[in-house]
């Protein structure tokens, strides 16, 4: 088909550009500058998705982003993408775009059966139609409105698109460059100030594209071009288009999403999809312009039906004639320009103006031009299924209660025009107030929060003469306040018509016997009867209103329904619409992709991956790894065909029997220096520290003020006021941000200063009976027997040259030392441990024999130290000094903490030491007591005991040190186990601690 | 987000920072005796006010100084920033 509905000459778009697509399978030609909907319209398609609810037929009923019907599903790059505004979607060649909410086809849709079906899906409906049976809401009714409802479908595939992020700070963000836009950016940039345009369009200029002004001797769209490129070679400004204001945050920081490529078919250069740009604003002038408010009238949804200022721009941007029959009902004078534009174009429009005979530049204009003029006139009914084809008009009373006779006007189209409503979106989620203003039925921004100014229709002002003069006395005041210059612009002279007054008249009375649906809210099918209902049963507050219709909501939160939803319900009410109010403006004001919002943090971009320095040789020696927070740490080595159990399970013995060694880099590592260290550490840990020895380890533990344990670890005296803190993995940056809220705010006085050291070190734990034979190897020069470097003692020295310290603690429970290099030399270190250790049978061993080897020997750790256990419950009082205070101490006489039945850690062994116990699990009395079970504890963590070869648990349970011995059971509903257990002592390997110290 | 400005770095977005609590509780004094009622006031029981607060923020990916914000709950209005040795 060819473009019978474009026009000759008319437009902004280039026709020696011929682009080609596809809607619903079938070819179509459009130009270059067309949106997908401007494209269609010249190929004469109107009908191009069904509705929400009733499945009603839907066209075009705007030009922009307010439009409320013309979602598509997009095909691009082999992608698919929903909720696409046919209106903002811009024509590339090879576009593919498909209906949605239609099956099976567009033109015939079953679901097409719920506008028949509509007296039983009223305002509501869901709560009243699906609540019983109540079984068959998850098998019967949500699959099947899920199926029948919303909108386009999203794929399970992963966005193969980039986006981008990027923060910005400015002077002056201006958000949209209508004429408003255009005057307060230019004359703060004359100023000095810097700038950011934001443009949602492609093309600048706002409603300057379309009207029929002069500004200075120019044309609007001649001034708006020459700004624009002005403003474009000016250093001190950034100008985007396709680039969307959503959000205004707190701190005058506001969001904008830019379009790059999503106008543009596939490249093989790459370019990201979007960019999100964070901008940090001094001030903020919002110049978003108004949007048309529709009149409501029976059938008012039939496609064909179009804002008027939509149909104008159709005209002026695209050279596009939505109709060529049309019939034009207002009650303003704006849609006086669109009649005069079909004219100009050799069309004869007829012009229902609800308001009586009057006169102003405009309506003179159209007189003189022949266009047939109804005053008095409204549509009463839309004639027409998928396309409308006949008006059935009527003479209204002065008092807009009465229709005459009813007649009849072929038309092909309808353009509507309701007055205009400003955008005050952003205005409103700045925090500002909004006040009602009268003169023109809308709300305007009152009162400011941040620093944000609206300016031109935004405003209310819909005159261009008062919009440039208030936008530029905006653009310098703001300006000069930021950047000290006072450099004023002359503002230009405009040309423009005399507009008059405004009927407040919105909504067709219905004719005697007829029920017509009037809609409201053109997404969500809510209809004027809805509303009615829904204050019928009783709903009052425009919010639930709101929610109970969804007036308002969806993609386009109510841009052309809102007003009207509020005159409605203000009507019924007897109220005025300010004391109905408004709903709450949320961001976004435009739907926003979610990849643009998560940006490059993706997959492995979601959070940084830390290694040690040893990671290189682990993967070459197959280590299987594990995430310990932000960490990689090897879990196991696999040899061959070997499970996790097998494996850690070899590691863990080979450590009991010969030597192992463990990557333990990513253990937090805090160096504590100054005179006071001695002292804070004092306050810190809850055990003794002021006369540990230099050269000497303590294990230590640390609390939070309300007595729970916060972390544990041991800390070095390497000098005099030097000592080297160790903490867990995942508490390392916790106890840190401790540390330093403690020195600088609690203590200031203490001369001591913290600063993490865990990146600096690499460290190897290298633990079993031979560990001394191999450590002697490694450091011929150093004394390692057990008078030498005894238990907990520490020395420096160097491992074939290079920096070394080491620690003789163990976290095994073996005889064990823990070596530390710089980071730098970590591999050579641990290349030399295992060359060395071959003749001792050394193996790596990963996390999983590491947690094995701490269960069986009893030594707390994460699982037990979970934010919710006392030092007592984990048989830590050795630790607790009776003589001085410490973090937390004051806690520990709480009642609770103290109570004789309190939580202790115990050991656990099943019965017939094979079933091993799931972590989790329950310690109850009677496996099958009615439930609910009373619970004693739980299993914090297992292991299988490679000492004892059965399986082993820590649990804390009440007033364990009592249960020692008693036969129970662990509980797993989860895994739907019952296993008899008998309680032992959480030190099931070496109680005495023999080992360590041999 | 806000924009918090740093009595040592000056004006950084909300994102560097790690909140910190009410900066109006006292420590009790190490080693002093007091009522459980006094210790659980500093432990546990806060305001929660709705309007002008002193709290605590931590320059946690910056210059790691915990300071004090007096800012609003309700409108997140920034007053003043001090230094922890400051008072309003």
């Amino acid at each position: 088909m060819s473009q019978e509905f474009r026009l000759a000459n008319e437009g902004l778009i280039d026709r020696s550009k011929k682009i080609s697509f596809k809607f619903n399978g079938k070819k179509y030609i459009g130009y270059d500058g067309d949106t997908l909907a401007s494209a269609l319209i010249a190929n004469g398609i109107h009908l191009v998705g069904r509705s929400f609810k009733y499945h009603r037929p839907r066209g075009f009923f705007g030009a922009g982003v307010d439009e409320p019907y013309a979602l598509v599903q997009l095909i691009r790059n082999n992608e698919t993408i929903p909720n696409i505004k046919a209106t903002e979607q811009e024509l590339f060649e090879g576009l593919e775009a498909k209906s949605v909410n239609c099956w099976p086809s567009v033109n015939f849709d079953i679901g097409g059966i719920n506008n028949f079906l509509r007296i039983f899906l009223p305002a509501g409906f869901y709560y009243k139609t699906f609540m019983w049976p109540k079984s068959f809401w998850y098998r019967i009714y949500e699959p099947f409105i899920r199926k029948a409802a919303g909108f386009g479908v999203v794929t399970h595939d992963h966005d193969k698109e980039r986006y981008e992020h990027k923060y910005e700070y400015c002077d002056l963000l201006v958000t949209g460059s209508g004429p408003s836009g255009l005057a307060s950016a230019y004359s703060a940039a004359k100023n000095g100030a810097k700038v950011i345009l934001a443009e949602d369009k492609p093309r600048f200029g706002g409603s300057l594209l379309t009207s029929e002004v002069n500004i200075g001797n120019q044309t609007g769209k001649e001034w708006a071009d020459k700004i624009i490129t002005e403003l474009k070679e000016m250093p001190n400004v950034v100008v985007k288009n396709r680039a969307q204001v959503f959000g205004y945050y707190d701190h005058n920081m506001l969001v904008m999403s830019e379009r790059l490529t999503e106008h543009l078919p596939k490249s093989e250069k790459f370019k990201p999809k979007q960019r999100l740009w964070y901008i940090r604003a001094k001030e903020v002038v919002i110049s978003s312009g108004s949007i048309e408010r529709p009149l409501v009238f029976g059938n008012n949804d039939t496609p064909g039906i179009l804002l008027s200022s939509a149909a104008k721009e159709y005209m002026k941007v695209y050279g596009v004639l939505v109709g060529k029959k049309p019939l034009i009902f207002t009650n303003n004078d704006s849609a006086y320009e669109t009649a005069i534009e079909f004219k100009r174009n050799g069309v004869n429009p007829i012009v229902l103006d609800s308001r009586k005979e009057l006169s102003s530049d405009l309506i003179n204009e159209a007189k003189n031009l022949n266009i047939d003029i109804k005053f008095e006139y409204v549509v009463v009914n839309a004639n027409g299924y998928r396309k409308v084809k006949s008006a059935d008009v009527a003479k209204i009373s002065e008092d807009k209660t009465k229709l005459g006779k009813i007649e009849n006007i072929q038309c092909d189209c309808i353009c509507v025009s309701g007055f205009w409503t400003p955008t005050i979106h952003l205005a409103s989620q700045s925090g500002g107030k909004t006040k009602f203003n009268e003169e023109i039925d809308a709300f305007i921004p009152s009162q400011s929060k941040q620093n944000e100014t609206t300016v031109g229709s935004a405003n209310g002002t819909f005159n261009l003469d008062d919009t440039l003069k208030n936008s530029f006395e905006a653009g310098y005041q703001l300006s000069k306040k930021i950047t000290a210059n006072d450099n004023k612009q002359p503002v230009p002279s405009v040309v423009e018509k005399k507009t008059s007054k405004h009927d407040k008249f919105w909504c067709v009375p219905l004719p005697k016997g007829k029920k017509y649906k009037r809609f409201l809210d053109f997404q969500n099918d809510v209809a004027v009867s809805d509303i009615e209902l829904a204050l019928r049963e009783g709903y009052r507050s425009i919010e639930h209103v709101k929610r109970y219709t969804t007036l308002g909501m969806a993609t386009d939160q109510g841009k052309t329904s809102n007003l009207n939803g509020l005159q409605l319900v203000s009507n019924i009410e007897n109220k005025v619409v300010p004391e109905v109010g408004h709903t709450t403006f949320r961001p976004p004001y435009t739907p926003v992709s979610i990849g643009a919002i998560v940006g490059r943090e993706v997959g492995k971009h979601s959070k940084p991956t830390r290694k040690s320095p040893m990671h290189t040789w682990h993967e070459k020696n197959n280590a299987v790894f594990v995430d310990a927070g932000l960490w990689l740490r090897p879990r196991y080595y696999k040899r061959g065909e070997e499970t996790l159990f097998d494996a850690s399970k070899r590691e863990a013995e080979n450590v009991r029997k010969n030597v192992g060694v463990c990557d333990v880099t990513t253990l937090g590592k805090i160096d504590v220096k100054g005179p006071d260290a001695a002292e804070f550490l004092n306050r810190v840990y809850t055990n003794a520290w002021l006369k540990l020895p230099v050269g000497k380890a303590r294990y230590g533990v640390m609390l939070r003020e309300d007595g729970i344990v916060m972390d544990d670890g041991t800390t070095t005296r390497i000098s005099e006021n030097h000592y080297h803190m160790t903490t867990t993995t995942a508490q390392a940056a916790n106890v840190l941000s401790h540390l330093e809220y403690y020195l600088q705010v609690v203590w200031p006085e203490l001369n001591v200063n913290v600063v993490s050291t865990t990146e600096q070190w690499a460290g190897a734990a290298i633990a079993g009976p031979k560990s001394r034979d191999l450590l002697q190897k490694i450091f011929p020069e150093v004394d390692c027997s057990n008078e030498g470097l005894p238990f907990m003692g520490f020395i420096e020295t160097k491992l074939f040259g290079v920096y070394a310290r080491i620690f003789r603690i163990s976290f095994s429970g073996e005889l064990a030392y823990e070596v530390n290099v710089e980071s730098d030399n970590g591999n050579f270190m641990w290349e030399k441990i295992v060359e060395l250790g071959k003749e001792f049978n050394i193996q790596p061993y990963g996390t999983e024999a590491l947690s094995t080897l701490r269960i069986e020997m009893g030594h707390v750790a994460g699982s037990e130290l979970d934010g919710r256990t006392t030092p007592y419950d984990n048989s830590l009082e050795g630790l607790i000094s009776k003589k001085k205070d410490f973090i937390g101490k004051r806690s520990l006489q709480k009642e609770a903490f103290i109570a004789p039945d309190r939580e202790k850690i115990v050991g656990v062994v099943p019965l017939d030491k094979k079933t091993s116990i799931p972590e989790g699990s329950y310690i109850v009395k009677d496996a099958d007591a009615k439930l609910p079970n009373p619970k004693l504890g739980h299993v914090s963590a297992s292991c299988w005991s490679v000492e004892y070869n059965n399986p082993f648990s820590l649990a804390i349970i009440k007033d364990g040190k009592n249960m020692i011995g008693q036969k129970l059971y662990a509980l797993s509903p989860l895994k739907n186990k019952s296993i008899p257990v008998e309680i032992v002592s959480s030190h099931y390997v070496d109680p005495k601690g023999e080992r360590v110290r041999s | 987000m806000l924009f918090i400005k740093c009595p040592y770095c000056g004006i950084r977005s909300q994102n560097e920072f790690a909140y910190g609590g009410d900066a109006t509780v006292k420590r009790p004094q190490l080693n002093k005796e007091i009522s459980d009622k006094e210790w659980d006031d500093f432990v546990y029981n806060r305001k929660s006010l709705r309007g002008k607060h002193l709290e605590f923020w931590h320059h946690i990916s910056g210059c790691r100084q915990w300071f004090k914000v007096h800012r609003d709950t309700a409108t997140h209005e920034i007053f003043k920033t001090l230094k922890p040795n400051e008072e309003l």
